[in-house]
């Protein structure tokens, strides 16, 4: 199957507040070994964090170019103040790279110009894709939330357009004006003094039977469970996705790129792959529910047959 | 500004109406409608005889068709904005950016408001939808500080209408899938969060404990009152403390700030509740009608009644005040 191989991986942005020096050599190592096409790097969850990378932005955008990887400037999920609308405008002014989405904000100042649309825009359904790509709109991922029935229905409805898929990471369920990762600390947003850069992999939030459910990051809700679908490629590169997108936890995300290009290569059968990925990724259980239309947290175990899985 | 009611069946519906509402927003029996919970909402016989009655007494009817249209399926939501149309509905408030495009260009004449869970929460989001689709109305996020409102009022060309009372979301509003990784229902696709089909309560000891799905999101010692689990009001681990993560079980009321949002430009008060009774939604818009009628220094008695009426008793004037962030 040779589709496979014409596929495409991107880096999502770090979520998370990872000390300077950590981000810049994470995404020097992702440069130098990992099989990504495409880096996207900027912060996105609050504004208030972003001092932090900009020292060493310039050498890592050299960095990540020089080993031919794009790189995509990534833009703010929710835009309530209007500076954080300027730096947008501004970016969008003089970046010589495309930017991604992840607001309704961004889609307004971007228009006519090549963009790319972050998981966090609401694509449900292929005439809002239509409408985005008429605007500007390169590639799309999808949201993490979409069921494969509504992702098979969009790409066949709209194949112009190259669609990626969330792939690996913890998803982004929530984000809000309020910092529930401060308020834990015993501050609110206004004077948090960046508590959340204590948890570079998400702060936990147990329910009171101490289940593992869901992690703070800043004024972002991220679930406990990561998704994985390597063991859905095959039916959502058959369904016409062609980029699957790796966001980016505090594990050796170098492994988790290798692993799911050898899939699509189909030098590693996705039964052993998704074994592996349990071991570099051991934080979390792995969750495939949203794929499958089931609560986002449920894993369902792979079925090789897509009709099987998916009577027509 | 005007008094924008909520109307979960046709009974409160006429209340609203009854009682002074400027508006009523309804929706249809389906999953066009965020608020699809059991037993509520909307035929289509029952719409066109409300707008009906709501236009026999000068007040409008905006119709919400504010969930994201599921890939393959948009003929209902198509069709749910033809049959509100043609029934007369004053407004349509939608979120989905396809189903915007749609309505904007298949009937130009009819107005558009964008919903809440539309989140368009600054000046270039709401621009954008005022430029591509005609917005004529924006519903603010509950994420923003009056402040913020009187801000993005100067700057926009279309009205403003906010949430002054009722329920709460803490999260940005149709950014949100809390609920279906919980439960595999979201407010976004499914029109509901939390959804009861997902609740269950047992008794554990001496505590009554909540659930969504398989998680617990509360448990209740004896003599406290047990709260419906609404996932991101309920009590969580984090570190070594436990408590209200995200939010206590409170209710919005931003009623004493009349003054202020209406020198922010504020058009239009919404009222949350298409889940309540028709006898809250009367004594709520009555309530909230006359103290609006009323000269800012005799609205304290009319507030304090509102307040009674609150969900669990308490409230807050959530992002609309700078340190609940």
């Amino acid at each position: 199957m040779t589709d496979m191989k014409k596929t495409s991986l991107t880096l999502g942005p770090v979520y998370y507040l990872w000390d300077a020096e950590k981000w810049r050599d994470f995404h020097f190592r992702i440069a130098d070994e990992a099989p990504v096409d495409r880096v996207v790097i900027g912060e996105t969850v609050c504004s208030k964090r972003q001092h932090f990378i900009e020292p060493h932005l310039a050498d890592v955008v050299e960095r990540l170019e020089s080993a031919g990887k794009t790189v995509i400037l990534s833009t703010l999920a929710l835009v309530t103040l209007n500076r954080e609308a300027k730096q947008i405008r501004e970016m969008a002014e003089v970046s010589e790279h495309l930017l991604e989405a992840n607001d309704l904000s961004a889609l307004a100042i971007l228009k006519d110009k090549p963009h790319t649309i972050g998981p966090l825009v609401n694509v449900y359904n292929a005439p809002t894709a239509r409408l985005l790509a008429s605007r500007g709109a390169r590639r799309i991922c999808l949201p993490p939330e979409l069921p494969f029935s509504s992702v098979r229905e969009i790409v066949a409805e709209f194949p112009d357009i190259d669609f990626e898929v969330f792939a690996f990471g913890r998803m982004p369920l929530a984000i809000s004006a309020r910092c529930a990762h401060a308020r834990s600390k015993g501050k609110i947003k206004d004077n948090c003094q960046f508590v959340c850069r204590e948890d570079p992999d998400g702060l936990p939030v147990k329910t009171l039977d101490r289940q593992s459910f869901l992690a703070l990051n800043g004024v972002q809700t991220v679930s406990h469970a990561c998704q994985s679908l390597l063991g859905e490629l095959d039916h959502l590169v058959e369904a016409g996705v062609r980029s699957f997108r790796l966001s980016p936890q505090d594990c050796d995300m170098v492994a988790v790129a290798k692993l799911h290009r050898a899939v699509l290569d189909e030098t590693v059968d996705a039964d052993a792959a998704v074994a592996k990925l349990r071991q570099l990724y051991a934080a979390a259980p792995l969750a495939n529910g949203f794929h499958h239309a089931k609560e986002g947290a449920a894993w369902v175990a792979r079925t090789r047959s897509l009709q099987a899985a998916w009577p027509a | 500004m005007e008094l924008i009611c909520p109307a979960g069946t046709p009974a409160a519906f006429h209340e609203a109406v009854d009682a002074g509402a400027d508006a009523v927003y309804c929706g249809f029996r389906d999953e066009t409608n965020a608020r699809n919970f059991p037993g509520l909402n909307f035929s289509r016989e029952e719409l066109k005889q409300s707008i009906a009655y709501a236009k026999s007494r000068g007040t409008q009817t905006f119709v919400a068709l504010n969930t994201f249209m599921r890939a393959g399926a948009e003929e209902i939501w198509y069709k749910g904005a033809a049959d509100a149309v043609a029934s007369g509905a004053d407004a349509l408030i939608l979120a989905d950016f396809g189903l915007m495009a749609h309505v904007a260009e298949r009937y130009p004449q009819q107005r558009l408001h964008v919903s809440v869970q539309a989140s368009a929460s600054n000046p270039d989001a709401i621009n954008f939808l005022v430029d591509a689709f005609n917005a004529q109305r924006v519903v603010l996020p509950r994420t923003l500080t009056i402040a913020d409102i009187a801000r993005i009022g100067k700057n926009i060309r279309c009205e403003m209408e906010v949430f002054v009372f009722g329920g709460l979301c803490v999260m940005a509003e149709g950014r949100c899938s809390l609920s279906s990784y919980a439960t595999g229902k979201s407010p976004n696709m499914n029109g509901v969060c939390s959804p009861a089909s997902h609740v269950r309560y047992r008794k554990d000891g001496g505590e009554l404990v909540s659930e969504l799905g398989e998680f617990t999101i509360n448990r209740f010692p004896a003599g406290e009152a047990a709260g419906y689990p609404t996932l991101c009001k309920g009590r969580f681990d984090i570190a070594d403390s436990n408590g209200y993560a995200f939010e206590d079980p409170v209710s919005l009321d931003v009623m004493g700030e009349l003054e202020a949002l209406k020198a922010a430009g504020v058009k239009a008060l919404k009222i949350e509740g298409r889940q309540r009774g028709k006898a809250y939604v009367a004594e709520v818009v009555s309530t909230m009608k006359a103290a609006l009628n009323s000269p800012p220094e005799r609205r304290a008695p009319l507030l304090a009644r509102l307040r009674s009426m609150s969900e669990g008793q308490k409230t807050t004037s959530g992002a609309y005040e700078k340190r609940w962030r």
